[in-house]
C-alpha cells in the first residue's frame, strides 16, 4: 500500500505524516500523530465522537481520507485548552457534569465550539440542532446543553 | 486503493479514462459508510474537491452555478441562494448533522442515487440541469434524467458531475421541501415533498410538484401540477379542493416498498400530506414576494 505525505496544520502546529491513501483522517491522527481526543464510535459519520475542526467547520475525521487533510487548519480537542487553562466549555462540561463515560466529549467539545464561534449566543433549540450529529448514551443530552449555554455566557462575559 | 486530487476538470478527466475502475468523491459521506459495509473499494478514488469550479456557488447574468461538490453548507449559508430557492436550501439542510453537511453535495446526494435522497425533489423541482464532463466536452442533462434507479444513474464511465444550473426564479415564484422523519433530525426520509409555484394575479400560473422516497426515484406528478395551475391563492392560501386533489394524487403516484421506516399504506397517506403542505408553504411565499 502507497504511503502519501500528508502536510496540514494540527492545533496551530505545522505537522507532516504519512498515511495510506484509503486511511481515515481520524486513525491518522490517533495513529501517526498520537491525538487520541478524537473517538471513532461508528465510522460511518453518524454519531460524531470523531469531530473536529477542519478550516473551523465542524467535521467527521472518521469521513475523511487522511490526504485529504493536505494543506487545511486542523483543530482537535487536544487543541482547545490554552496551556493550563481548560476552554471555557471544557470547564462547563466537567463543573456541569455534562459527561459520564467521556467517549462522546470530544466530539461535542468541538461540535460546540464550532457553534459558539459562529453564533455566540445560540437559543436552546439552535444548540440541540447545532449538536445533532452527535450522540450521547449517558447523559440525556440536558447536562451538555445546559453547559454550551453556560460557556456561552463566560465567553461573551470575556469577550467585552 | 490509491488517492488523487486533481485540480482541473481536465486532469480529472484524464484520471478517469486512464484508470477504469476509478470513481470520483465529493464529501465521502456515503462512499466511506459503504467500504465500511464490506462494498469493494475502488482501485483509485478522485477527489473533486481541489478543482475551484467543482466547489463554487455563483450567481452571473440570471443564472446560479453550484459546484457539483460545493458543501451543502456553502447552499444554506448563502442568503441570496436560499432567498431564491428557500425549498432547496432547506433540503440541503436537512442532510445529516453540520458535520455531514460540512462534506455532502447536490452532486454526491444525486449520484448516490438513493431513491430518499432530500435534495433531488428540489433540484428537479425548480429545474436544475447537470452539467457532465463527458469525454474531451461536457453534456447537459436535466437532474430528473440522472437516477435511473436505486444506486444507479445514467452516467456513463468516465463522466462526472461538474456543476448545477439553475435560472433565476421567476417573479412571485416560490418553492418549499417537507420530509417526514421519525426524529427531529438525522435520519432518512420516509417521504419527503418538493413544490415550486409561481403566481400571477392571485392565480398559480406553474407548479412543479416531485416527490421522494416513494418510489425507486424521485417522481413528479403531473396530476397535482395540472390541480394546481389555475387555482387561486387567496391571503397565501390554496382552496381545500385544490389541496385535496392535490394530496390525491401525490398519494396516487408513489409506487413505495415497505421497509422498517414506513409501510406501503403510510407513505402514500404520507405523501398527500406533504404534498398539500408543501403546497400551501410555497403558495404563502411565492405571493408574499419571497
Amino acid at each position: 500500500m502507497p504511503r502519501t505525505h500528508v502536510s496540514c496544520t494540527v492545533n496551530g502546529d505545522e505537522v507532516d505524516f504519512l498515511a495510506s491513501d484509503d486511511t481515515s483522517l481520524l486513525d491518522a491522527l490517533r495513529d501517526e500523530l498520537g491525538l487520541i481526543g478524537a473517538k471513532e464510535g461508528c465510522g460511518t459519520g453518524d454519531c460524531g465522537a470523531c469531530s473536529i475542526l477542519v478550516d473551523g467547520r465542524v467535521n467527521c475525521a472518521c469521513l475523511m481520507f487522511a490526504p485529504e487533510a493536505e494543506g487545511h487548519d486542523l483543530l482537535t480537542v487536544e487543541g482547545m485548552a490554552t496551556g493550563e487553562h481548560l476552554h471555557p466549555l471544557q470547564q462547563t462540561f466537567l463543573e456541569g457534569a455534562a459527561l459520564q463515560c467521556g467517549i462522546c466529549t470530544p466530539g461535542f467539545l468541538v461540535a460546540a465550539k464550532a457553534l459558539l464561534d459562529e453564533n455566540p449566543e445560540p437559543t436552546e433549540t439552535e444548540i440541540r440542532y447545532a449538536l445533532a450529529g452527535n450522540l450521547c448514551r449517558c447523559t440525556g443530552y440536558d447536562k451538555i446543553v445546559r453547559s454550551v449555554q453556560e460557556a456561552a455566557v463566560q465567553l461573551k462575559g470575556a469577550a467585552k | 486503493m490509491k488517492y488523487v486530487a486533481p485540480t482541473s476538470v481536465d486532469e480529472a478527466r484524464s484520471l478517469l479514462a486512464d484508470n477504469p475502475g476509478s470513481r470520483v468523491f465529493a464529501g465521502a459521506t456515503d462512499l466511506i459508510p459503504q467500504m465500511r459495509s464490506g462494498r469493494p473499494a475502488p482501485s483509485l478514488i478522485v477527489d473533486l474537491k481541489r478543482i475551484d469550479q467543482l466547489i463554487a456557488l455563483g450567481h452571473d447574468a440570471g443564472s446560479w452555478s453550484i459546484g457539483a461538490a460545493a458543501p451543502t453548507s456553502m447552499l444554506t449559508r448563502d442568503a441570496g441562494f436560499s432567498a431564491m430557492f428557500p425549498g432547496l436550501s432547506e433540503a440541503a439542510g436537512l442532510i445529516g448533522s453540520d458535520q455531514i453537511q460540512n462534506r455532502s453535495s447536490l452532486g454526491g446526494n444525486l449520484c448516490n442515487a438513493s431513491p430518499a435522497a432530500d435534495s433531488v425533489p428540489s433540484m428537479i423541482a425548480n429545474g436544475l440541469q447537470a452539467v457532465i464532463a463527458s469525454g474531451d466536452g461536457t453534456r447537459t442533462a436535466a437532474v430528473a434524467d440522472v437516477v435511473t434507479g436505486p444506486g444507479q444513474t445514467s452516467l456513463a464511465d468516465g463522466e462526472f458531475i461538474v456543476e448545477f444550473t439553475a435560472a433565476d426564479t421567476p417573479a412571485n415564484t416560490s418553492d418549499a421541501y417537507l420530509r417526514m422523519i421519525p426524529r427531529t433530525e438525522m435520519d432518512i426520509a420516509v417521504v419527503g415533498a418538493a413544490v415550486r409555484l409561481t403566481i400571477d394575479g392571485g392565480v398559480i400560473s406553474d407548479a412543479s410538484v416531485v416527490l421522494g422516497a416513494v418510489a425507486p426515484t424521485a417522481v413528479s406528478v403531473p396530476d397535482a401540477e395540472a390541480a394546481l395551475n389555475g387555482a387561486t391563492v387567496d391571503g397565501g392560501t390554496i382552496d381545500d379542493a385544490t389541496l385535496a386533489a392535490v394530496a390525491e394524487a401525490a398519494s396516487a403516484a408513489c409506487n413505495p416498498i415497505d421497509d422498517k421506516r414506513g409501510t406501503i399504506v403510510y407513505r402514500r397517506q404520507v405523501a398527500g400530506v406533504l404534498a398539500k403542505r408543501a403546497a400551501n408553504i410555497a403558495a404563502q411565499r411565492a405571493q408574499n414576494g419571497a
